[in-house]
């Protein structure tokens, strides 16, 4: 069968052709929008006219049948109009009211988890793990369903001081958001890669491999046209693997996860924020990494119950204190939480005013 | 079909209320053409989760004719025992503005790839594009006649500009200061060449949030981020603050405590606000958009330089141009950028980010080489430290 005529540099469609006739007609006019529900939402537009939302989550990972049944149900409620979230949510865009109770009450049949909306927690961003990623050195698809089953009233009820966002990077490349959500599990390293000098003459080349290391770490070895680690200066980023693959990072056994805290991204209130160490290390416990679960967990619900309405993870720490977050959650303080590298100056303490 | 591994670990997680990815996985044997595909990658994983570690071999070059970028190469390491992932491509199709679709689109989409893929799909990958995961090295070619002849083209990978992406601004949100589908749509339509054909030191994103919520996580996770805002009075309507009073909102305690510049005061009917002193951080907007709207002057702020911590650590993008107007054609933007991106390329080494490049070379370099002055917005401070250069043009 002859295949149709190749296009080249076109681009990505013209978006307007995906805009339910509400958002055309209301581009740019819209007014202001009130929650229903954790998982359904109204905009109103200058003219009067109303768009109903309803938020639905997903694994991000899908099948060509379940975008099928998502379509299916735009179809039949929403004139075949659909989007997806920054954060991989489905989102229905349902223009009349009275189909918006009826789409609901069709996807809780279907056991869509509804939810995500306001001072929530959203699905979670994540990164290929296991499931397609050389690098990974734990399954992100895998710990975000662990966690979600787990903190689901978060998601489609329960309310929290203000959003949390989740987020898991199966290496230190992170790939997704981590370094700036509220809580998020990064994946990493502990020991010191191992070379394989046949392969590495073969397939690397040296000078790049050795310009590859933030920490200068890595050495000529003539005699074997390899390279060598200084153990010493070595901190597990993996990225003479990634210039050189016969310079193998990946232990299994010693591999695992840390949990970061008190990343924000918007400028409300305060300024956006970096993510930072709360549990050095845990080790990958598939399929359900029972002990991350738990972690998580724990700090949720501490800030939970003791941050102000309004207050991200990192303000209502900041405002704390560390020392405070640290006694407040039982998480044990240790020499990997002092900064060791670029940072150090920054977060050193200059102060005899702390707390205990 | 049901499959030939057992995956006693991977059925374990179809148990509970999320969503569940294997349910997904084994879903797309029932519709792919290959379902020997999402079978293997189900027997792959169980391994890998008994094991503690991937399969996947480094990414090696694939393509489709006349691009280098837009298709991730992915060969499994163990070809013998799962075959289906033998190769394992990626293929990514630049989303459209906002991520909306129509039924009819997507379901062309899927039925294409049932054809010549997995069935499986990332809705969406990390930098925004459209995920196909897993096809073979020669269903590349088919893949990109059916997809394109539709006007599907691919996204960036590679040392290239990748597929810029936003938040769904003025389509639904009301926050919106400035058009960022359009913005988007615009910009990648202009570095069409850039995008495709890998030619730059590394990686450069673009990410475009209507206002300083950042739905898209701009300031964190684009090279260049553009972060809507305005110049002016934030407009009050008093009688919309009285309504919120009235229907039980604490506007002292919800609005007023949290405002960081301590720039409003609420006296019991109505509030005000000393313009002078707000940083536009859009708290107060957030809690009462009917009463508080943004001033009328509406434009963006143009940071530079986020990325992931590879290799010395995390950056957040700085601020470069404080405000610039952002209307279509984006001329003024669009020069910008041109003249941020040649001067990285010209200097920057290979895998070094444009935020790394400016810490090597300084920020004054940067900003004479794209015409910008120097502007307290810039910095939270001046230096503390007295070893300042001169250059010969301060003498003149
Ligand atoms: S975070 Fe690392 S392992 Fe995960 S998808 Fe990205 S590069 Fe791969
Ligand atoms: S893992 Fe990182 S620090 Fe260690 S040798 Fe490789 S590049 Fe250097
Ligand atoms: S970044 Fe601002 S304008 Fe864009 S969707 Fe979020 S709140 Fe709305
Ligand atoms: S935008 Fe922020 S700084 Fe400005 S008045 Fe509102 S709360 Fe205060």
């Amino acid at each position: 069968m002859a295949l149709p005529e190749r296009q080249t540099d076109i681009g990505p469609p013209d978006y307007r052709q995906f805009l339910p006739p509400v958002i055309e007609k209301n581009y740019g006019k819209w007014s202001h929008h009130e929650i229903l529900t954790p998982g359904t939402m109204v905009h109103y537009a200058e003219s009067g006219d109303k768009l109903f939302t309803v938020r639905v989550a997903s694994p991000r990972l899908l099948a060509t049948d379940s975008i099928r049944e998502l379509c299916n149900f735009a179809e039949e409620y929403c004139d075949g109009y659909l989007r997806f979230t920054t954060r991989n949510n489905v989102e229905f865009l349902v223009s009349d009211e009275s189909k918006l109770e009826p789409l609901v009450a069709a996807l809780k049949e279907k056991g869509h988890m509804i939810g995500g909306i306001g001072p929530r927690v959203s699905n979670v961003i994540h990164t290929q793990g296991w499931v397609h990623c050389h690098s990974a050195c734990t399954d992100a698809s895998g710990l975000v369903k662990a966690i979600m089953d787990d903190l689901h009233e978060y998601f489609t009820t329960k309310a929290l001081p203000n959003k949390v966002r989740l987020a898991v990077a199966c290496c230190v490349n992170m790939c997704g958001a981590v370094h700036v959500s509220d809580i998020a599990v990064v994946a990493v390293h502990r020991k010191v890669p191992v070379i394989n000098d046949d392969a590495v003459k073969k397939a690397c080349e040296i000078p790049t491999t050795i310009a590859s290391c933030p920490t200068s770490a890595i050495r000529p070895n003539p005699k074997e046209k390899s390279v060598t680690i200084n153990e010493e200066k070595c901190m597990y980023c993996g990225n003479c693997f990634t210039v050189c693959p016969p310079i193998e990072i990946h232990n299994p056994e010693q591999d695992g996860v840390a949990i970061v805290v008190g990343g924000k991204i918007g400028s409300l209130r305060t300024d956006p924020k970096f993510s930072k160490l709360a549990i050095p290390f845990f080790y990958n416990e598939p399929p359900r990494w029972p002990k991350v679960v738990a972690a998580i967990r724990n700090i949720l619900e501490t800030y939970a119950k003791n941050a102000k309405k309004h207050e991200r993870v990192g303000e209502w720490i900041e405002r704390i204190g560390w020392e405070d977050f640290f006694k407040q959650t039982g998480i044990e303080f240790t020499f990997q939480h002092i900064d060791d590298f670029t940072f150090m100056r920054d977060t050193l303490r200059t102060s005899a005013a702390f707390k205990y | 079909m049901s499959g030939k591994h057992k995956t006693p670990m991977l059925d374990e997680l179809e148990k509970g209320p999320f969503p569940s990815f294997i349910t997904e996985i084994k879903k797309a044997r029932n519709s792919s053409a290959m379902p020997e595909m999402a079978d293997d990658e189900l027997g792959q994983l169980e391994k890998s989760y008994n094991s503690k570690r991937g399969y996947w071999k480094h990414g090696g070059i694939v393509g489709v004719l006349g691009y280098g970028s837009g298709v991730i190469g992915r060969y499994s390491s163990l070809p013998d025992e799962y075959p289906g992932v033998a190769h394992f491509h990626t293929y990514r199709i630049n989303q459209p503005s906002g991520f909306f679709y129509t039924s009819k689109a997507l379901k062309e989409i899927c039925d294409i790839w049932d054809k010549y893929g997995s069935g499986l799909t990332n809705m969406h990958g990390s930098t925004g594009d459209l995920v196909l995961l897993g096809t073979t090295t020669e269903n590349l070619e088919t893949l990109f006649a059916e997809y394109s002849s539709r006007g599907w083209d691919l996204g960036g990978s590679g040392s290239a500009m990748r597929t810029p992406s936003c938040c769904v601004g003025q389509a639904r949100c009301e926050w919106a200061m400035i058009d960022t589908m359009d913005i988007c749509n615009t910009v990648t339509q202009h570095f069409q060449d850039e995008l495709h054909r890998p030619a730059y030191p590394y990686k450069i994103k673009n990410k475009i949030s209507g206002c300083a919520c950042d739905c898209v996580a701009a300031i964190a996770r684009a090279d260049i981020s553009v972060i809507g805002t305005w110049k002016g009075d934030i407009q009050i309507n008093q009688a919309e603050v009285k309504k919120y009073a009235d229907s039980g909102m604490d506007i002292q305690s919800d609005v007023i405590d949290w405002c960081p510049t301590e720039c409003m005061s609420f006296d019991g009917s109505s509030i005000t606000i000393d313009n002078s002193q707000c940083n536009r951080c859009m708290h107060c907007i957030t809690r009462m958009t009917k009463a508080l709207k943004p001033g009328k002057e509406r434009g963006a702020s143009i940071l530079v330089g986020s990325k992931a911590p590879i290799v010395v650590g995390s950056l957040l993008s700085w601020v470069i141009v404080p405000f610039m107007k952002m209307e279509s054609p984006y001329e003024e933007y669009i020069e910008l950028l041109e003249n941020m991106i040649e001067w990285w390329d010209d200097n920057a080494k290979p895998r070094e980010r444009i935020g790394e490049l400016i810490e090597v070379k300084g920020m004054r370099p940067f900003l004479e080489a794209i015409g910008v002055d120097p502007q307290p917005q810039q910095v939270y401070e001046p230096r503390k430290d007295p070893f300042f250069f001169w250059s010969e043009s301060d003498f003149a």
